[in-house]
């Protein structure tokens, strides 16, 4: 192979793909686009995942042990005051004159005793949310370590972000609703990852839809509350039109009218459909709805469906679409002509995901700038585990760096999810350093960085991290400053 | 000259003393004689400076080889006096205390067979026992230990060696079981570690180098938020800078001496100390060396306050991959070299003296006319404590312990 060859090959696994692992240059060969569109015909469903309960039955889980907690707590609460109320009465039998003195506090006791006694009840029953979470972070994370190239788990995570829910909000769901919603669609038509996206009880928690009712619908009257205009705004802000592209404050209201009724089955109302998307008619504003000039009579959810098919096809969103997927894949300020070209595929494959992804791996564009791209923490983490070959995760372990890094597994702060520019990232970089030398510590018997530069990286690093890992006083040192190198953080 | 005021009576010790206590009665079987020894091996990985750890005062070409920088016994702070010839660093006062009275010997002019300029290989050749790199995975204490196994010298129960961090140290892997324990705070990326990754960026990243500066900076005024383990649940953070190397230290050796004082625990260990690689601002009597020096010097004080009463069946020997140079290099530090000092303490130990054949510091006597010369090899002080202490027969130290070393006799009398 020769060394232009060589570099193209490092440079397709760094910025569209997981990072090296051993082996994964010369199985990517000397046609590294080749190798990245081939990828993209691999399914992408994870098979260790039929162990894990759908997003319903994780969400029925969790409020079934929430039920149950409650439960207990009120019982050992209760159960404590009597026993309490009892020794009251029999210290005051025998002690009658220090009554009056006496009752306030024994009361206060009774309190501190009752409350006691039911949290220590609650606490008896486990959240069962959490493993949840870590046992989806398993798998998912496991995927990426053991792709051959990892441009498809990729693709993945960016429309996780793109379409970001928070695990801070809904833990039960988070990796379910990945699963479901964006990995099942993450290469199919935009409009259907729209819609499955949009219509998942996880995003419609997330971004308030559940309570949000028509102030003319049948629960709107009686209930005296009406609309949420979050669900609307975001979807038309974020995840299709991008924001400032011409929707006005009463094409929003009209679009939340719309999404009105979009709900889930209550988890303790149906033991097999708790927690799955219904359309509830009570909820939802009658009548049609004008939403960016357009009329939309339609009685139930197809009127949304209908407006997120014309979103999805609006010329606004791919322009949007292009121009995040080339911010976050080739550049902070992405060649205006790699935009244009995959917006335009998009718009002529009617919003195909994966012939937008081809187009973005074909063209010169997004293989020409030098790497600027600061990788995100997740990235990062993973090209580092990659690089040694291993492939298994301590879920525990991988989300707690993650969380250390300011990018906490499906937990971003804001709707928009985590930002892909440099500034955002960079003042992070010491706290690399500590999961660096960390890792590097723990790793040091596995791992050699010579091996890790010659093989894995097929030498394809710049001579001064070379001469720096030679010259390191320890092999930790040596990992610690190879993964820290902008050859390793920069993509 | 130092050569001939001291080599005289430190050759004769060591001759003298080898011919003393190579009995060929000597029980072999420990437990027999009613002994529970211990043994723990600390790596000092880096290459410690010798020379700045324990200055050779009483060479008359010392002064002028480190100028400003030399340790001396009228310097600021004044060096710890030993012998007449030579003196501590004045980091050490713990190991000053435990050599006057007889519980700690240091072995000068040292190395192992390697003589190339590698971390990594030497470290090999330090840990493994072998004379070459990259030969073997495993240890040199581990394959000790099996052989003391099959003979029934060491309790059955304490038959395990006890590895401290993340990373078991290669010289007590093997096939004999260890354990391992790993402090709950993992020491963070140490400065010295900043300084390369600094350094590297402003070659390779100029932007990522003025975050990193900046990162440095806060750390410096004691504000550094990236402090603990970064794993761990528990965010507390720990004290900036050296103090937490000094808290790391003190806990991992600390905690070393606690297993091992265990009845029923392990009866051999090892552990690795970073840091020691002092390419830049070395500061023999204050700065790095000094600093990291003073975090050793209370791991002992740790070690034997952990110990209780096994202490005075315990020998710690603390080895190094190999040294520095003599001379000072241009940015205030040194740089690889090969002659070097080992520390030896414990209860059990015949100390309070320096053992070395002393080389000289003229540019003739230096090695490649840069290191000390070494002039003791390493392995004659290991197979010497093996032997003498751990009861390790001398057929099996140079067959399988240090294979091919039957040229190195182990050094007699290092053990009371």
């Amino acid at each position: 192979m020769s060394n232009a060859a060589k570099a193209e090959v490092v440079l397709a696994l760094h910025r569209f793909g997981m990072g090296p692992r051993p082996g994964s240059i010369a199985a990517i060969g000397t046609d590294p686009r080749g190798a990245l569109i081939a990828e993209l015909d691999r399914p992408l469903t994870l098979t260790a995942a039929a162990s894990l309960p759908t997003s319903a039955k994780a969400y029925r889980t969790v409020a079934d042990a929430n039920a149950r907690r409650t439960a207990r707590a009120k019982q050992a609460q209760q159960q404590a005051k009597k026993q309490q109320m009892a020794a009251t009465q029999v210290a005051a039998g025998e002690q009658s004159q220090a009554q009056s003195e006496g009752q306030a506090p024994a009361q206060g006791q009774e309190k501190d005793a009752a409350e006691m006694a039911a949290k220590q009840a609650a606490d008896a029953i486990p959240d069962p949310g959490r493993p949840i979470y870590l046992q989806e972070a398993k798998l998912r994370t496991e995927a990426a370590l053991s792709a051959e190239i990892g441009f498809a788990e990729r693709l993945v995570w960016f429309w996780s972000n793109h379409f970001c829910i928070s695990a801070n909000r809904i833990q039960s769901m988070s990796g379910a609703y990945e699963r479901e919603a964006v990995r099942a669609n993450a290469l199919g038509r935009f409009v259907d990852l729209l819609l499955a996206t949009e219509g998942h009880p996880a995003m419609l928690f997330y971004l308030d839809n559940l309570e949000s009712m028509g102030a003319n619908s049948t629960a709107g009257i009686n209930r005296s509350r009406g609309l949420n205009e979050n669900f609307a705004r975001e979807i038309m802000e974020l995840h299709t039109l991008g924001v400032r592209t011409g929707y006005t404050q009463d094409d929003v209201i009209s679009f939340a009218n719309v999404l009105t009724g979009w709900t889930l089955v209550p988890p303790g109302a149906d033991p097999t459909h708790g927690g799955e998307f219904t359309f509830n008619p009570r909820l939802h504003e009658p009548g049609g709805q004008t939403v960016l000039g357009k009329r939309y009579e339609q009685e139930d959810a197809e009127q949304g469906r209908a407006v997120l098919r014309d979103l999805a096809a609006h010329p606004a969103t791919a322009t949007h679409v292009a121009t995040k997927l080339a911010r976050h894949f080739v550049a902070d300020e992405p060649p205006p002509a790699l935009i244009e070209q995959l917006a335009k595929t998009f718009r002529d494959t009617e919003g195909d995901l994966k012939q937008v992804a081809i187009a973005m791996v074909s063209s010169d564009d997004a293989w020409r700038g030098p790497p600027s791209k600061l990788k995100r923490p997740g990235e990062w983490v993973v090209g580092m585990v990659r690089a040694t070959g291993i492939t298994l995760v301590d879920p525990v372990r991988y989300t707690g760096g993650q969380q250390l890094l300011g990018e906490p597994l499906w937990r971003p702060s804001m709707p928009k999810g985590y930002p892909d520019d440099e500034a955002s990232w960079i003042d992070g970089v010491g706290r690399r350093l500590d999961v660096a030398n960390n890792f590097a510590e723990r790793i040091t018997g596995m791992a050699d960085p010579q091996v890790i530069i010659e093989d894995v990286f097929a030498s394809e690093i710049a001579s001064e991290v070379k001469q720096a890992v030679g010259r390191a006083e320890s092999r930790q040192q040596a990992l610690a400053l190879l993964f820290m190198s902008a050859d390793f953080q920069r993509r | 000259m130092g050569f001939d005021h001291h080599l005289p009576t430190r050759r004769e010790l060591l001759v003298g003393s080898g011919a003393l206590f190579a009995w060929s009665q000597m029980p072999r079987i420990a437990r027999a004689e009613g002994r529970d020894p211990r043994l723990l091996v600390i790596v000092l990985r880096g290459a410690l400076d010798g020379l700045g750890a324990v200055a050779p005062v009483g060479d008359p070409d010392w002064a002028s080889l480190r100028g400003d920088r030399a340790l001396l016994l009228d310097g600021k702070p004044p060096a710890l006096p030993l012998d007449s010839f030579f003196a501590l660093n004045p980091a050490m006062p713990n190991l000053h205390r435990l050599y006057k009275s007889g519980k700690a010997a240091i072995v000068h002019a040292c190395a192992t067979p390697y003589r190339e300029r590698s971390h990594f290989d030497g470290q090999d050749v330090l840990e493994s026992g072998i004379s070459k790199p990259g030969v073997t995975a495993s240890g040199w204490l581990n394959r000790a230990l099996l052989a003391m196994e099959s003979g029934g010298r060491v309790d059955p129960r304490g038959s395990r060696a006890l590895g401290i961090g993340s990373v078991t140290p290669l010289v007590v892997r093997g096939s004999a079981p260890v354990m391992t324990w790993v402090p709950q705070k993992l020491l963070p990326a140490s400065e010295d570690t900043q300084n390369r990754l600094l350094d590297l960026y402003q070659h390779t990243d100029p932007k990522l180098a003025t975050v990193l500066q900046a990162r440095m900076k806060l750390a410096s005024l004691g504000g550094a938020p990236g402090a603990g383990d970064p794993m761990s649940d528990d965010p507390t953070l720990a004290p900036p800078g050296i103090a937490r190397v000094r808290a790391y230290f003190a806990e991992a050796a600390g905690t070393a001496a606690r297993y091992l004082a265990k009845p029923d625990g392990p009866r051999v260990g090892a552990m690795g100390f970073v840091g020691w690689d002092t390419h830049i601002a070395e500061g023999a009597a204050s700065g790095q060396l000094y600093n990291l020096l003073g975090a050793l010097d209370g791991a002992f004080a740790a070690i034997e306050s952990n110990m209780g009463e096994a202490w005075n069946e315990t020998v710690v020997a603390v080895v190094t991959e190999f040294g520095r140079t003599a001379r000072i290099n241009g940015t205030q530090g040194t740089d690889h070299g090969t002659g070097t000092v080992a520390f030896l303490i414990g209860g059990g130990l015949a100390g309070g003296r320096v053992i070395a054949d002393w080389p000289g510091l003229k540019p003739a006597q230096l090695f490649e006319d840069r290191d000390l010369k070494p002039t003791t090899d390493l392995r004659a002080v290991l197979k010497g404590l093996l032997r003498d202490h751990l009861r390790v027969e001398e057929k099996v130290l140079a067959d399988t312990v240090f294979p091919g070393s039957t040229e190195v006799k182990p050094m007699g009398g290092l053990v009371g």
